[in-house]
């Protein structure tokens, strides 16, 4: 008998133009609660893929309680008992919880027809060892909240007699009583000798749950230790491979005149009554819940959505905006929030992208000027440090960061004044983002207006120039960077409806 | 060094994916060529192809533009056979001038393709099957109630000038005039497609409409305009179809849609949008005329033919597939090296 439930041995796995794990090991002991964390596109994905059987990796060994395994298939991999908790739960919503719980192997009668008696009971036991007696096995999945409908998954994992659970992001969108709720479950499994791998961004999840982690960094094995002999300073290291002196590096620009003034914004059940004003050579950080109608404003004030009233000024004159285009005309530009669904065509070129929203310039009469358009998307990968192998490759073929430089040359090229930019280091490495900052301090110095919609506290207090803080489509505060109240504490206060004095 | 290589090797690899359709054409015309000898190989026969491709490379270069928008037009048969029957309606009222036959005709299938395409983003019909399938049957409908549902003979009624761009040919060995106006108009959609800003957006629409929006770009009116074009381009079938069989019938034009869909897919566009090109649906339209006139010239029956035919999209798609997968894994070889 191994000392390891499961072990990964010098692990290489490729796919066009990056190596995702590079001589990769891993091992994990039974019953142990095994931290793994990593930048994004440090290969965590790939080697869950691999422990699963999604991914066949060309080099390496997997090992499962000291025995060689050859996983081909998903099946294999849970027959072997490794099982895995998506972030992306894999959950049918308009089954009920047993059939969700039996997927792919329903138990049958002699007869051939199901036997729902047994796969009731045992669901049951399966969600009563969770502590989760309480969950109906014949209600739909759908009516279970996401903290629940995570529970059946991880039921579905110990009806399978999983010797390893994989647990993926697994708290990224629970609450705060879901997430304790989910620890005390973890800690159950622990007790019964399942071993759990815990792939989380929250270094304080860490610290609470795990006995051991391991670091990953462009696909390879940093280190693996007790979670006893690490710091907070020491694992954010070991991950960026690098000491980060700034992760934030703010420039101040001069406050200019006002370029962006709204009164009276609404939106029947979505907005009400929102005003606020944005100037040159400053950011502006709008704070918030989730829900707190942020996105919705600026989506309205850039047309993407209708308005029901109010009024926008551009630079002192009243503007009227129907759609995109016309704010784009009147020097607004919006990075959205979800990039590859409402900012980029992926299945067309960097340079193609590149000139997306800016067309009109690139243009003599109806016939576009390629060599300009060349000569300038070649500019804005150099200037922007895009990481594309020539600008005709297809944006799908990007990772997230140099995607999110691509949108950014978008709006760029189109001159604008007014800069929205929406969640804009979401899902891209720190080293992305201190470009994206970069990019910002830049339009600041040339004395643009920034606005920047941010739920990550940290960015909103380092990077803004003021901030706006907004909650169920009203503006709750407006906060200056010198007031008393430009702290965490006073900003989460007015985002939760409080009052500031 | 290695990897000079490597991209050379690539690159030899990527020029004979791209060249599968060509290839398969050459392919098909050898096979006829040796199968019938003398009867295949006749320039007359050859200008005979061009002649019969004429017609679905017209409606199959609007057919590739809706597809590249992940759309489609199901109307262009019907829209094809609206052109020609109005062509010989005029004529029994009287007119005879070809400055007023062709641009009505082209003017009636502009409007219809307006129509649909105006249906599809105004009214927010979910998907242009739904617009296009009313339209095709609506256009059938009124074909029918103006001909009286009647085939009406073209020939010899003083409107040979009209014909002339379907019947006539050109030169010692007999160049269809069809064909080389395909010719001119294919070489106007490559300039179109490639660049003028109103092109590049349908490839980008077609890709991701929302992006595209949100972007600037009125997705609107670009889808409009390309179902628009789509009607004009059945509008130049449709005359090219009543000099071709001197008739106006009713009942023509069942199986055009489907002859220009196959042109498009084995040219490498794809039903999810975004990707074709019209080289590719000109080297489609050959082929399928190709293959009609050989197993003509062999003597099969119609039903064959359907069969045939059916299996060729169905292989070219396949091949398709395949290409996309080995691309993905020439890529990755060379991630490798």
């Amino acid at each position: 008998m191994s000392e390891y439930v499961v072990e990964l041995k010098n692990v290489t796995k490729r796919f066009p133009g990056v190596i995702a794990l590079k001589n990769m090991s891993i091992q994990i002991r039974p019953g142990e609660i095994h931290g793994l964390i990593g930048e994004n596109g440090a290969g965590k994905s790939t080697l869950i893929k691999v422990l699963t059987g999604v991914y066949i990796p060309e080099e390496g060994e997997i090992y499962v309680s000291g025995e060689r395994k050859h996983f081909r298939n998903p099946v294999q991999a849970r027959a072997a008992g490794i099982a895995c908790v998506y972030q992306e739960l894999n959950i049918v919503p308009q089954l009920p919880v047993v059939d969700n719980i039996f997927i792919g192997r329903a138990l049958k009668k002699p007869s051939g027809l199901l036997d729902y008696k047994t796969m009731h009971e045992q669901a049951r036991k399966a969600l009563a060892e969770l502590g989760h007696e309480e969950i109906d096995t014949h209600i739909q999945c759908g009516k279970l909240g996401i903290g629940l409908q995570q529970m059946v998954e991880i039921a579905k994992a110990v009806s399978l007699d999983a010797k390893l659970i994989i647990m993926d992001e697994p708290t990224s969108s629970l609450g705060k009583q879901e997430v304790e709720q989910l620890m005390k479950t973890v800690r159950r499994l622990k007790e019964k000798g399942i071993a759990i791998l815990f792939v989380s961004h929250k270094l304080e999840e860490l610290f609470e749950l795990c006995e051991r982690v391991t670091v990953m960094r462009d696909g390879a094995h940093i280190l693996t230790d007790d979670v006893a002999n690490m710091t907070r300073d020491k694992l954010i290291q070991a991950m960026v491979g690098r000491t980060l002196d700034n992760l934030f590096p703010k420039v101040f620009g001069t406050k200019g005149e006002c370029f962006l003034k709204v009164e009276h914004l609404k939106e029947a059940g979505v907005l009400h009554d929102v005003s606020f004003e944005a100037y040159g050579g400053q950011i502006l950080g709008v704070a918030g819940l989730v829900g707190a109608g942020r996105t919705e404003t600026m989506r309205a004030i850039f047309g993407a959505d209708p308005l029901d009233s109010g009024k926008i000024c551009v630079k002192g004159r009243e503007v009227h905006i129907r759609q995109p285009k016309d704010a784009i005309r009147e020097g607004i530009a919006f990075l959205t929030e979800d990039r590859k669904g409402q900012g980029l065509v992926l299945s067309q070129a960097v340079q193609t992208n590149m000139i997306l929203a800016s067309m009109r310039l690139f243009k003599n009469g109806p016939f576009l000027k390629h060599r300009q358009i060349r000569g300038n998307s070649e500019e804005r990968v150099h200037a922007l440090r895009i990481k594309t192998p020539t600008i005709d490759e297809v944006v799908a073929q990007l990772s997230g960061g140099n995607q999110q430089k691509v949108v950014i040359g978008k709006w760029i090229n189109t001159e604008a004044d007014i800069y929205i930019f929406d969640e804009p280091t979401r899902g891209i490495d720190v080293g992305a983002k201190i470009e994206v900052y970069n990019v910002m301090n830049d339009l600041v110095r040339q004395g643009k207006c920034v606005i920047m919609v941010s739920s990550e506290m940290p960015e909103i207090l380092a990077m803004s120039d003021r901030v706006l803080v907004m909650r169920g489509g009203r503006v709750m505060a407006v906060i200056d960077r010198d007031s008393p109240h430009f702290n965490q504490e006073d900003i989460m206060k007015a985002a939760w409806g409080g009052s500031l004095q | 060094m290695t990897n000079a290589q490597g991209k050379k090797k690539t690159g030899l690899r990527d020029i004979l994916m791209k060249l599968g359709p060509a290839l398969a054409l050459i392919l098909m015309f050898a096979v006829f060529t040796i199968v019938m000898p003398g009867k295949f190989l006749r320039v007359g026969n050859l200008m005979n192809v061009l002649k019969q491709a004429s017609i679905n490379c017209m409606i199959g270069a609007g057919m590739l533009l809706c597809l590249i928008t992940a759309g489609i037009d199901l109307s262009v048969g019907y829209n094809c056979t609206l052109a020609c029957c109005l062509i010989g309606v005029l004529m029994n009222a009287g007119v005879t001038s070809p400055f007023i036959l062709i641009p009505a005709a082209l003017l009636i299938s502009t409007f219809a393709g307006f129509v649909n395409g105006t249906l599809l983003t105004r009214l927010e019909l979910p998907h242009p099957f739904v617009s296009t399938l009313g339209m095709k049957n609506i256009l059938w409908g009124v074909s029918l109630l103006i001909t009286s549902s009647t085939s009406i003979g073209l020939y010899n009624k003083g409107i040979d000038s009209t014909l002339a761009l379907g019947s006539e040919t050109l030169f010692s060995f007999g160049l269809p005039v069809s064909f080389l106006v395909v010719l001119v108009v294919y070489a106007i959609f490559h300039v179109f497609l490639n660049h003028t800003a109103l092109g590049r957006q349908i490839y980008c629409v077609g890709g991701n409409a929302e992006a595209a929006r949100l972007s600037g770009i009125r997705s609107k009116n670009v889808l409009t305009a390309v179902y628009t074009i789509s009607g004009l381009m059945c509008g130049i079938a449709g005359v090219i179809l009543a000099g071709r069989v001197a008739s106006a019938n009713p009942n023509t034009g069942g199986t055009y849609d489907t002859d220009a869909i196959a042109a498009c897919i084995i040219g490498g566009a794809s039903f999810s949008g975004g990707k074709g090109t019209i080289w590719g649906t000109l080297i489609g339209a050959l082929l399928i005329a190709m293959i009609r006139n050989g197993l003509n010239l062999m003597g099969a029956s119609n039903d064959v033919q359907y069969i045939v035919i059916g299996a060729v999209i169905i292989l070219s798609v396949t091949i398709d597939v395949l290409r996309s997968k080995i691309e993905a894994k020439a890529r990755k070889m060379a991630a490798a090296e």
